[in-house]
């Protein structure tokens, strides 16, 4: 029987009881909306301040995040977020802008802006890139814009294909399906790379492009690169990189160079930003030349060179071709790009080159330590993640009931089932933060699990036994969809 | 793994009753799935279904996948009580969670059970 830690805000709520008590109205009462527009059955909690706060301060206290522990999710969910961006993003000349502000009087977020646009062209290696996309998914299709507006002001209009691996995030799918593309599939093969030979019979004179993860999401850098972007370009494609697995390439390789034509760039995953819950995130664009007079308008430009004596004028400049607005204003400029900015002017080149370096080393580390106990079904050099199997031979554990045991020892789970292509996957991304120790630690743990997995297959059945709570039905979850704790009047819960 | 002779099967996990006409998803798919919590049928009585076109669409705890259709021809029937109980395709895959029925099926490139058992064993390595 679970115990209540703690009860919701509306069950702790008692009539009459008030966080502030408002003063009496000094200003003339008007009408209120029509009835029909307002309710009557809205039960808001009535609770003091205090209340309020230890009641939020104690469920803060059941979180296990980056900050509090080892946390396997890796840059892919949130790598730790150095402090100093917090700094950053404060300041009051950033914090207090507005996006409607005349030019002149924002010219250093224009600078910054600026610079950032420039950084990430050099890392990336691209011609051209823009800040405004929210997020990764909101980036890719941006992307795929820009694709879609290349072939068509060419006239090539009988393209509607995206090729894109087995392997792949299921964002990927979606941004194709919302320019109404269809997909096709392309598998991988034994050692984890494209299969070439599907690829070749896949690409033909209507295929928009590819759209490819690399390293993928085995963590596998893709042994035939070049030969997959031979291919694409051949047939007249284009090569889209999705961006997410970008903190195993930092100052090593450059999408651009590989004749990638447009990538996103996770900022909250690559550079640091938070984004606990669902956001914000920012997923900036870059593109190769033949898609730069595309871009999403406006972007950061120099309308009046400076020299030694004046700074340069910044301001916002159109894209010959470009597709338009993504977003109201510049992009998540506090939130991603200037806690961004401020992790990139940090580490500068050498230290981005060591970021990628480190987390490659942790991932194979760990990866070595934990061959010999799991199954590791694509089993070569890994980049900044690897993937193994979370079942054995002869035994019922699966990968779920190792994810909820590792909670028991105080580590987050990783990510559990994904990609698909790997039987009961566990997905491990350690990051460069991580020493040696913790590293150590982790793989001790998976090693004393699967060793229980053996003997006492029920513990981790029954896992997690140490936590607040216990085994969440995940399938009662899913079938009955009632996230509130109270239903409106009249609401019938079997339709 | 439960796999009845008198069915055919796809690689994509479908399986087709040339008698009844009836296509569902197999035993392997459902044990590969594991708690099965959503199912929603893509396709309507009447409609003309090519091969691979999708006609399905089935979530669980781990993955959502789109189910494909084995065969070519015109849905006859869809199973409208699947999707209140999509629990029934784990307890029962190869019975009641049939999910549409097709008539005049022509078939696409279909494996036997005994081809079916063994390309499913060849995935578990």
């Amino acid at each position: 029987m679970a115990t209540i830690v703690e009860p919701t805000i509306f069950e702790l709520s008692s009539p009459g009881r008030t966080g502030v008590t408002m003063p009496a109205s000094d200003v003339p009462e008007t009408a209120l909306p029509p009835k029909e527009l307002l309710r009557s059955d809205l039960p808001l909690p009535e609770l003091a301040e205090v209340d309020v706060v230890r009641h939020y301060m104690k469920l803060s206290s059941f979180n296990y995040s980056v900050d509090s522990g080892f946390y396997p999710l890796g840059s892919c969910t949130m790598k730790y977020n150095p402090k100093i961006n917090e700094d950053t993003c404060r300041l009051p000349g950033f914090l207090f802008t507005h996006p409607l502000q005349p030019v002149e009087t924002v010219q250093g977020n224009l600078a910054l802006m600026f610079e950032m646009q420039e950084w990430l062209k050099e890392i990336s290696g691209f011609a051209g890139v823009t800040l405004q996309p929210a997020a990764g998914a909101h980036g890719e299709f941006t992307g795929v814009l820009m694709m879609a507006a290349y072939h068509k002001l060419r006239g090539d209009t009988k393209r509607t294909k995206m090729l894109i691996p087995d392997a792949a995030h299921g964002t990927n799918p979606a941004s194709v399906g919302m320019l109404g593309y269809s997909v096709v599939t392309i598998p991988s093969d034994e050692r984890g790379n494209v299969d070439l030979k599907a690829l070749a019979a896949a690409c033909d004179d209507t295929v928009v492009g590819m759209m490819l993860t690399n390293p993928n999401t085995l963590g596998m850098f893709d042994e035939h690169i070049e030969e997959v972007v031979k291919l694409v370009k051949d047939c007249g494609g284009l090569m889209y990189g999705d961006g997410a697995n970008l903190n195993a390439l930092l100052g090593i390789v450059r999408p651009g160079d590989l004749g990638f034509d447009v990538m996103h760039f996770n900022l909250h995953k690559t550079f640091a930003v938070p984004h606990g819950g669902g956001g914000p995130g920012s997923g900036p664009v870059g593109v190769s030349q033949r898609l730069a007079d595309f871009l999403p308008s406006p972007l950061v430009g120099i309308i009046e060179e400076g020299d030694d004596e004046t700074a340069p004028l910044y301001g916002f400049v159109t894209p010959k071709n470009s597709i338009g607005r993504m977003k109201a204003f510049h992009g998540h400029f506090g939130g991603g790009l200037v806690r961004s900015y401020t992790y990139i002017a940090m580490h500068g080149p050498d230290g981005l080159k060591d970021i990628s370096q480190y987390a490659v080393l942790n991932a194979n580390y760990l990866q070595a330590r934990l061959r010999d106990t799991y199954h590791i079904p694509y089993d070569r050099i890994c980049m900044h993640e690897f993937v193994m199997e979370g079942r054995f031979e002869g035994s019922d554990v699966r990968a779920l009931d190792i994810s909820k045991r590792l909670m028991d020892y105080n580590f987050h789970p990783p990510t559990n089932y994904f990609p698909l292509i790997v039987h009961e996957a566990l997905m491990i991304e350690p990051t460069e933060t991580e020493n040696k120790d913790t590293l150590d630690s982790f793989a001790d743990a998976l090693i004393k699990i699967a060793e229980e997995a053996k003997t006492q297959p029920n513990l981790l059945h029954e896992a997690p036994i140490t936590t607040k709570f216990g085994r969440m039905d995940e399938v009662k979850a899913a079938r009955e969809l009632v996230l509130c704790c109270w239903l409106p009047e009249g609401y019938d819960l079997s339709k | 793994m439960n796999t009845p002779s008198n069915l055919k099967y796809t690689k994509s996990d479908e399986w087709f009753d040339p008698a009844t006409g009836a296509v569902g998803i197999t035993d392997y798919a459902q044990s590969q799935l594991s708690d099965i919590v959503f199912v929603e049928i893509l396709v309507d009585a009447g409609e003309e279904l090519t091969v691979g076109k999708p006609i399905a669409s089935v979530e669980s705890v781990k993955a959502s996948s789109e189910i494909y259709s084995p065969v070519a021809g015109k849905v006859s029937a869809v199973n409208a009580d699947l999707s209140n109980a999509p629990e029934t395709i784990n307890s029962d895959a190869f019975g009641a969670a049939w999910m549409i029925k097709v008539e005049g099926g022509t078939e696409g490139d279909l494996m036997d059970a005994a081809a079916y058992e063994a390309y499913c064993a060849g995935r578990e390595h």
